[in-house]
């Protein structure tokens, strides 16, 4: 049980220096997502027998005293929206019930090459649209703090399995918050790279000027050692960038004395919980007296993000969902008159209620006669969104903000209200709309017991600042150690 | 947003909608787009619409040849194949 508590490091410590094998871990954990699954929900797909395989590779490397990698023995989830070679990957939707990717995305090459065990696929909400898991096809996945909750989404599934010690660390996708707001809401460490850090190659595609794949971790030294992993330019995703990855551990207690923190008003507004905003203010109380000043400033485009978002993202997603029409892989209709009643019925049957949503939104935007009303609009209001975020980093170094406006809701609350359901999303938006990196750390409980998320959003390129700056804060506190008090059956140890 | 124009947009998207379907679709992206409307009260007349947040322009590589996947492997997810070939209903009436 204890084991299982630990963070990723410690793990790979332990095995790396022979106090621990690498197959009793992997037995270990498997036992323990056998017993919590029931409740959770977190996966799709568990592969034991092939973990076990990579385990015991390790456990023979470590034992005949060769190198292994930067994840040597970690036992790592990955959401179902990101390509394994021969492991499905569903996206929690019918139209890829059986997919089985020939290939491996960039990120799960790497986690290969760095030897880690991959553990299992987590579920999302169907093409990783929606901010709860509760429009999985497959499950609806629950908060470990208390499972009449969302473990918020759309990364749901990667965010529960790590809060609950169902895996180590884990892979995620965020268009819109789908890393942090699912982080925040299971109280654990999430981080949303800037866009173009992390190859996409091998991420299926929702908006593809949003979407970053990010980390879901127990702590801030293991998002930093995963994202080293994972960052780099990659020829195969032509949005990837050139630029140099540092070395995100080296220096991360570097502190924050001198360090201008922004604070935006328009974030502490009406709908922002007043749990979560008392846990802010809190952080920040600890921010200035680690030496950090603060600077309260305005982005005065916030209120349109949500707008804005749901124009662009769906835009895209329209055109990218467009390839699901059952001819070289996914789901076909059993019963078609002729190819284009194929194509309707295919997709009609394939796709749940909120991706047929989201599609219709999107072609309705790029439609004749709308594009320069809804998309063109959107785009240029976009523009005055990062340029706020331009204006703001020539005066800080940072911004600091909600995660999430709520510590969480429950299962059914918003799930017939899409546009409530897309207020959910409010203060990660921004950073996706901006292409800026963000991390959601623990900083406080609200009265009902629920974790609370605190968002720390930096310049293009910053990753490395942002991850000194949560680990000063992390290293004042114990949130992050704070654990779930699930029914654990006692036969488990 | 009515019954025709969601029937328009549902035929664009090659989707099927049920009746009760597209009641509850005309109702909910209506509620959206009239929030979406407030983008209006904003002026963006001189303003450049933004697509790459990282100002990237076109990405060229050299035109080189690579091994890709195999042509078994292309197939493995297809509900019908016969022999190299994606098998569809008749296109052609």
């Amino acid at each position: 049980m204890k084991l299982l508590e630990s963070n990723s490091l410690q793990i790979k410590k332990k095995i790396v220096s022979r106090e621990l094998h690498s197959t009793d871990i992997v037995r270990h954990l498997f036992e323990r997502i056998k017993n919590l699954e029931p409740d959770i929900q977190a996966y799709i797909t568990t592969t034991e027998e092939e973990a076990l395989k990579k385990a015991i590779e390790i456990d023979k490397k470590i034992e005949n005293n060769q190198q292994v990698g930067l994840l040597a023995g970690i036992p790592i989830a990955i959401k179902d929206n990101i390509c394994t070679k021969n492991i499905s990957t569903t996206c929690a939707s019918k139209i890829l019930k059986d997919f089985m990717p020939p290939y491996d995305a960039f990120v799960t090459k790497r986690l290969k090459e760095e030897d880690a065990i991959i553990i299992g696929k987590t579920n999302l909400d169907e093409f990783a649209m929606g901010s709860s898991t509760e429009n999985s096809r497959y499950k609806i996945t629950r908060n470990p703090w208390n499972v009449e909750y969302v473990p918020g989404g759309s990364s749901g599934g990667s965010a529960a399995a790590v809060a609950a010690d169902m895996a180590f660390m884990a892979l995620g996708s965020d268009t819109g918050g789908s890393v942090r707001q699912p982080a925040a809401l299971c109280g654990i460490v999430g981080v949303k790279p800037t866009y173009g850090r992390v190859s996409r190659y091998g991420l299926v595609a929702f908006g593809s000027s949003l979407d970053q794949i990010g980390t879901l971790t127990k702590n801030v030294k293991d998002a930093a050692v995963l994202l080293q992993v994972i960052a780099g330019y990659d020829p195969r995703d032509s949005t990837s960038l050139q630029v140099p990855v540092p070395d995100y551990l080296d220096n991360i207690n570097s502190g924050v004395n001198g360090l201008r923190i922004g604070i935006p008003n328009e974030y502490f507004t009406e709908g922002l919980h007043s749990d979560v905003n008392k846990a802010i203010k809190d952080a920040l109380k600890i921010y200035e007296k680690l030496g950090a000043n603060i600077v309260y400033l305005s982005l005065p485009h916030t209120e349109y993000a949500v707008a804005v978002y749901y124009i662009v993202a769906n835009a895209e997603a329209s055109s990218n969902l467009a390839r699901y029409d059952g001819v070289r892989y996914g789901h076909r209709t059993n019963n078609a008159r002729g190819i284009i009643d194929m194509y309707s019925r295919t997709r009609s049957e394939g796709f749940g209620s909120e991706v047929k949503r989201r599609i219709m939104l999107g072609n309705y935007a790029l439609s004749s006669g709308y594009y320069d009303a809804y998309y063109l609009k959107a785009s240029k209001v976009r523009t005055l969104i990062k340029n706020d975020f331009d204006n703001a980093f020539e005066k800080i170094d940072c911004i600091i903000c909600p995660t999430s406006p709520v510590p969480g809701f429950k299962v059914g609350e918003r799930a017939n209200n899409p546009l409530q359901m897309y207020l959910s999303d409010i203060y990660t938006i921004p950073a996706n709309l901006a292409g800026i990196p963000g991390i959601s750390i623990p900083c406080g409980f609200s009265s009902d017991g629920l974790p609370i998320g605190m968002q720390i959003l930096g310049k293009h390129f910053e990753e490395k600042r942002l991850l000194q700056i949560a680990y000063a804060f992390e290293q004042e506190t114990d949130f992050h150690l704070k654990k779930p008090a699930l029914r654990v059956p006692l036969r488990q140890r | 947003m009515d019954k025709k124009e969601i029937e328009y947009i549902a035929n664009l998207s090659r989707i099927e909608l049920t009746e009760a379907e597209k009641e509850v679709f005309i109702h909910q992206l209506s509620n959206i787009l009239s929030y979406i409307e407030k983008l209006n009260t904003l002026d963006t007349e001189n303003i450049k619409p933004l697509a790459h947040t990282m100002n990237a322009s076109n990405v060229f590589r050299e035109d080189k040849p690579e091994s890709s996947i195999s042509r078994e492997d292309v197939f493995i997810n297809a509900t019908a194949k016969i022999d190299t070939f994606f098998k569809v209903p008749k296109v052609i009436e």
